[in-house]
């Protein structure tokens, strides 16, 4: 052992590694639970579902090993050319691989089947860390940021052409690491609000207001987007008397139609609310070219897209596939059908909510061991958790993953360079990502998305595919002195 | 060069992590710690609990004649997701149904508004109950028809016609049921009406279950905990009834083209020899699948077959509840043995006028009531109720007069074990109130002492009467079953009932009980054989009289006290005194004289008229 890899040695972030250790064993209890089987209590058996995990927690260590000896150097010259590769693998994967429950993402090698999709989120990570590294780049170019948006939405729209929907929005993810980079969280923003229209639009638009023949989700999406364009306005153009205008004439309307409404003659007045968003659309054009200004262009875009949201709302819903549709439906609480759509969630939930306070033990649940909870070892491998380890346990791996996150963003902020930086916050992404889609559907807070639970949800591409990702993340961060040392 | 003036966002990250395991944590508290909705959800998920069902009891007449047994049926179920290529023909004509019907049952099977509990992945009922033979031919062809199977069920049989408002019935529980008591589940059977229900306990016994791991495809994965929690069904009670079937049987003859009822008790224990309600209805049509078309038919007849006359019936007791008048007046001193008033063809005091039939005036206690004279029973009513020596206001003698009816065993339930006993009218002072005002008198209210007016009683507390006077004094209460296997009655059934009479007058009401049969109303019940004690009544009713009659015999040591109501019957002495006759006769002697038997045979024979 020479002298850097000693000194590396020395470098490595074991909390991180800690938490690791506990997340795969507990995954593998967990997965443990969820495929065992009363008939055949032998949860070693290669034959079982348990005993492939124990194989690939075990593999995953010395995978882990192996990447720790990996220099940083590699990746910054190779990141590119393993994103084509990775790219060409993804593409190829569309047309070789089998059909598996209708989705064409697995690739079957020997006696495993992989899912490159896994591998894809560490060849984009390092693929932005490389490009955003580059001395001249700047996220404030628009020719920069675009680059950007097209790295990470080709492998999207790849894995979506495998049918592989829930894999492909985990690349959503990497618009938090940009907005840590510099992205306007106007953005985020507008991607926040944009969910907001479209849960209150779907869910409230065909419930009237009391009293009044008004749609609660109409009223409720226009005068959010009211809000909303005063609020940027105030934020990103700063002039306190168009605000006040603004908020002046917006609000002034919306409660004397409100009133007239309620207390003359009731009628619709949406339309009304429309028109004063219209006006201040016009009326922020006018101010863009008077003061030369081009945000207010910017917040008028968002003005005219927040307005008329609602309306195309109902037209993108319709084309939804049916069997979204009825998962959001569901979710949104509109259609009500336990054994139907709803069955997933709805078993998720007898199953977690049964565990009670401690849970039944160990191999003692009934509702994920006897197949109630479809999924039950991978996608939907909380349950498990949640009714053998009760409440407790539960809590128990939530704050695991948030100190494990949190150790994440503290490990990247002490990265030397772009590079690592970008990459740590990749990895913190892509974990924020799948921790909150996969517990939130489950727990029935979040539409039914299939993405596993990074080191929890049963199989090789998972556990492998998140090792790898955070493991080329560890070498660089214990390269971090060299560096210092270096120069 | 390192880009730092976005480094405070690593909060926001920090925050946003924090706020998404914040909330889950709400979230998983909700689910697992406020609620244990779930829990249960998630019980009635992963164990099926197979239920075991005990045999139900049997039912046994006095002297160990089986009445009603059980006998296995089939229930036919089907799993809505394993129908397939059924060859819908065929299957109709197997089971005898037409296509529709076959398409509507399937409709309403996966209609969760009419099958709540409804589920394709389970056993559900499709056709109910089917007899042995249509089974038979079914289970041949039960191959052919995917997604149907059989589970046996048992039904109730009845091996005679006869007694079907004491036995009662089964059938499926309703939901009232289940609400009332958490022991049903949909599909259970209960005793809904007679000894079925009022031993419902006894005969059902207690469910076993057997406690099986079920996996979503409904796949068993054998005992939970192998077997712990498994238990083994109790099997019910046999019952025997004190009823002697034989009797039932005659009763139930003689009623034939009747309405009323017929009521025997052993006045000794209480015992409840036969009770009959007429008209009657076939239990054995009741069985299994026609109970629910036979009851529609029997709920909208105008004759009200389903009413059980014997104890739910409430009638005016007629005469026959002057021997309580007697019994009352001479306990409390108003009349002495000797006592005599005058009755020139009825009552006639302050412009009230009650008739009577031609007997000779003025006539004393023995002789009143062996002719019935309703003039006697008025004035000892009359002077009790003025009695202000006694009694300071009428309200107190009334009161008395009530409480003496009470401790006979009027105006209350008796308490047999029987569901649905109505508790009959004993007015007092508030009720008298209520029609007349505070001021009413003696006058008012005089034909209650004849058993008319506002009185009513039901037969079996006619028939109380005819045992309490057979006792001389007091009455066990009526029961209609006299053993439970490997249990015990009640202790309010073997609850002896004293009258606060004095013997001496009971026997003196026995004696005009006697002179009523040798020499008076009841003449045609005299026989060569035992002293029979008797007491007719006609009770007025607008339109047709009721024939009523109240008796026991012998007079020594008597075995049976009968009373006899026929609605519209005339005369106590044209219905009434021969039924009870006959059925002292073969209870006593266990069968009927060669003239008895014919006489039988034209009262079986006498239809009486109603209008509806």
């Amino acid at each position: 052992m020479n002298q850097t890899e000693k000194s590396i040695f020395r470098s490595i972030d074991w909390v991180i590694i800690l938490l690791y250790v506990i997340l795969v064993v507990w995954g593998w209890f967990s997965v443990c639970g969820a495929s065992y089987d009363f008939s055949d209590p032998n949860i070693f058996g290669w034959e079982s579902n348990s005993g492939k995990q124990l194989v690939w927690g075990g593999t995953s260590f010395i995978l882990a090993t192996f990447l720790m000896l990996i220099e940083k150097r590699f990746y910054e010259a190779g990141s590119y050319f393993i994103y084509v590769a990775v790219i060409i693998l993804l593409l190829a994967t569309i047309f070789i691989a089998p059909d598996t429950k209708g989705s064409h993402s697995w690739l079957p090698i020997g006696p495993v089947k992989l899912q490159p999709a896994e591998f894809a989120k560490f060849a984009t990570a390092l693929a932005l860390g490389k490009f955003m590294s580059e001395y001249s780049f700047s996220l404030r170019n628009t020719r920069d940021f675009l680059t950007v948006v097209g790295l990470i939405v080709l492998p999207m729209a790849l894995i979506i052409g495998q049918r592989e929907t829930g894999s492909a929005l985990v690349f959503f993810a990497f618009f938090l690491m940009l907005y840590r980079e510099g992205m306007t969280g106007a953005l985020l923003f507008t991607g926040f609000i944009t969910v907001v229209y479209f849960v209150v639009g779907i869910r409230y638009g065909d419930v009237l207001m009391s009293y009044l023949p008004v749609s609660v989700g109409e009223f409720t999406v226009l005068l959010l987007a009211m809000m909303c364009t005063i609020g940027l306005v105030w934020v990103y153009c700063r002039d306190i008397a168009i605000v006040k205008i603004m908020a002046a004439v917006g609000f002034g309307t919306t409660a004397f139609m409100l009133l007239f409404s309620f207390f003359v003659i009731p009628f619709n007045f949406c339309p009304v609310m429309l028109v004063v968003n219209i006006l201040f659309v016009i009326y922020m054009m006018f101010q863009a070219f008077y003061h030369k200004l081009f945000t207010y262009v910017l917040v008028s875009l968002f003005c005219v897209f927040s307005s008329g949201f609602y309306y195309i709302c109902d037209t993108l819903f319709d084309h939804l596939k049916p069997h979204q549709r009825i998962r959001i439906e569901v979710l949104l609480g509109i259609e009500d059908d336990p054994r139907g759509a709803g069955y997933n969630v709805n078993q998720a939930k007898i199953a977690i909510g049964s565990g009670g306070f401690a849970g039944k033990g160990f191999l003692n649940g009934t509702q994920t061991k006897l197949k109630y909870v479809p999924e039950q070892h991978t996608d939907f491998i909380f349950c498990t958790v949640g009714e053998e380890e009760g409440f407790i346990g539960s809590v128990g791996v939530l704050i695991t993953y948030l100190f494990f996150i949190w150790r994440l963003i503290f490990l990247s902020e002490r990265q030397p360079d772009t590079l690592g930086r970008v990459y740590g916050y990749s990895v913190v992404s892509i974990f924020i990502f799948h921790l909150f889609i996969n517990v939130g559907m489950v727990l029935g807070l979040t539409p039914v998305i299939g993405i596993p639970l990074p080191f929890f949800s049963y199989g090789g591409s998972n556990v492998w595919g998140f090792t790898i990702l955070l493991f080329i993340f560890l070498r660089m961060d214990a390269e971090r002195g060299l560096k210092q040392e270096k120069y | 060069m390192i880009e730092t003036s976005y480094h405070n966002r690593k909060y926001i990250l920090g925050g946003v992590v924090l706020f998404i395991v914040i909330t889950f944590t709400v979230r998983l508290a909700y689910l697992q710690l406020m609620s244990d909705e779930y829990k249960t959800f998630a019980d009635s998920n992963a164990f099926l609990n197979n239920v075991i069902f005990p045999a139900r009891g049997a039912i046994y007449d006095r002297n160990g004649d089986l009445l009603v047994y059980n006998q296995p049926a089939y229930d036919i179920m089907v799993v809505m997701r394993e129908v397939k290529d059924l060859d819908t023909l065929d299957f109709c004509e197997t089971l005898g149904m037409s296509k529709d019907e076959f398409v509507m049952r399937m409709n309403n099977i996966s209609d969760r508004t009419k099958n709540p509990g409804y589920s394709p992945y389970m056993q559900q009922i499709f056709l109910s109950q089917l007899p042995s033979k249509d089974f038979s031919v079914f289970q041949e062809k039960l191959f052919r028809f995917k997604g149907f199977y059989i589970r046996e069920r048992s039904v109730r049989r009845y091996t005679y016609p006869y007694a079907a408002h004491l036995l009662g019935d089964v059938a499926e529980v309703s939901q009232q049921d289940i609400l009332a008591n958490n022991y049903y589940m949909p599909g259970d059977y209960i005793g809904k009406q007679g000894v079925e229900r009022s031993y419902e306990e006894e005969l059902r016994g207690v469910k076993g279950v057997q406690v099986l791991l079920r996996d979503a495809q409904g796949r068993i994965h054998g005992h939970y905990k192998d077997g712990a929690y498994d238990r083994k069904p109790v099997p019910g009670k046999n019952l025997t009834l004190s009823i002697d079937i034989e009797l039932q049987k005659l009763g139930e003859r003689l009623m034939q083209g009747k309405l009323g009822a017929i009521v025997a008790i052993e006045p000794s224990t209480g015992e409840i020899l036969a009770m009959v309600s007429a008209p009657n209805y076939d239990p054995r049509k009741m069985e299994g699948r026609e109970r629910g078309k036979r009851m529609g038919v029997m709920l909208k007849d105008p004759r009200r077959p389903m009413l059980n006359r014997a104890i739910q019936g409430t009638y005016p007791p007629g005469s026959t509840f002057k021997t309580a008048q007697g019994l009352t007046f001479l306990q409390e001193g108003i009349v002495k043995s000797w006592t005599s008033y005058p009755c020139l063809r009825g009552f006639r005091h302050a412009h009230r006028k009650i008739g009577c039939h031609g007997h000779p005036s003025p006539i004393t206690f023995v002789p009143a009531m062996g002719t019935s004279c309703n003039g006697y029973f008025c004035w000892g009513l009359y002077y009790m109720l003025g009695d202000r020596n006694k009694y300071s206001t009428v309200h107190d003698a009334i009161t008395v007069w009530k409480d003496y009816m009470v401790a006979m065993g009027f105006g209350y339930k008796l308490g047999v074990d029987m569901p649905g006993e109505a508790r009959g009218l004993i007015p007092n002072a508030q009720f008298y109130d209520k029609i007349y005002g505070p001021s009413w008198s003696a006058i008012n209210v005089l034909p209650i002492s004849i058993g008319q007016g506002e009185v009513t009683l039901t037969p079996l507390q006619i028939a109380n009467l005819g045992a309490t006077i057979a006792n001389r004094g007091h009455y066990i209460t009526p029961h209609v079953v006299k053993n439970v296997e490997g249990g015990n009655l009640a202790d309010s059934l073997l609850q002896r009932h004293d009258v606060p009479v004095d013997k001496k007058y009971y026997e003196l009401v026995v004696a005009g009980m006697r002179n009523a049969v040798t020499s008076g109303t009841c003449s045609s019940a005299n026989n060569p054989w035992y002293e029979v004690c008797g007491k007719t009544g006609t009770a007025q009713n607008r339109g047709h009289d009721h024939s009523v009659f109240m008796g026991f015999a012998p007079r020594v040591n008597p075995k049976i006290a009968v009373a006899v109501y026929v609605e519209n019957g005339g005369w106590g002495a044209s219905y009434g005194v021969p039924i009870g006759a006959l059925m002292m006769e073969q209870y006593i002697r266990g069968e009927l004289c060669k003239a008895s038997m014919k006489r039988a045979q034209t009262i079986q024979g006498k239809y009486i008229q109603y209008k509806f």
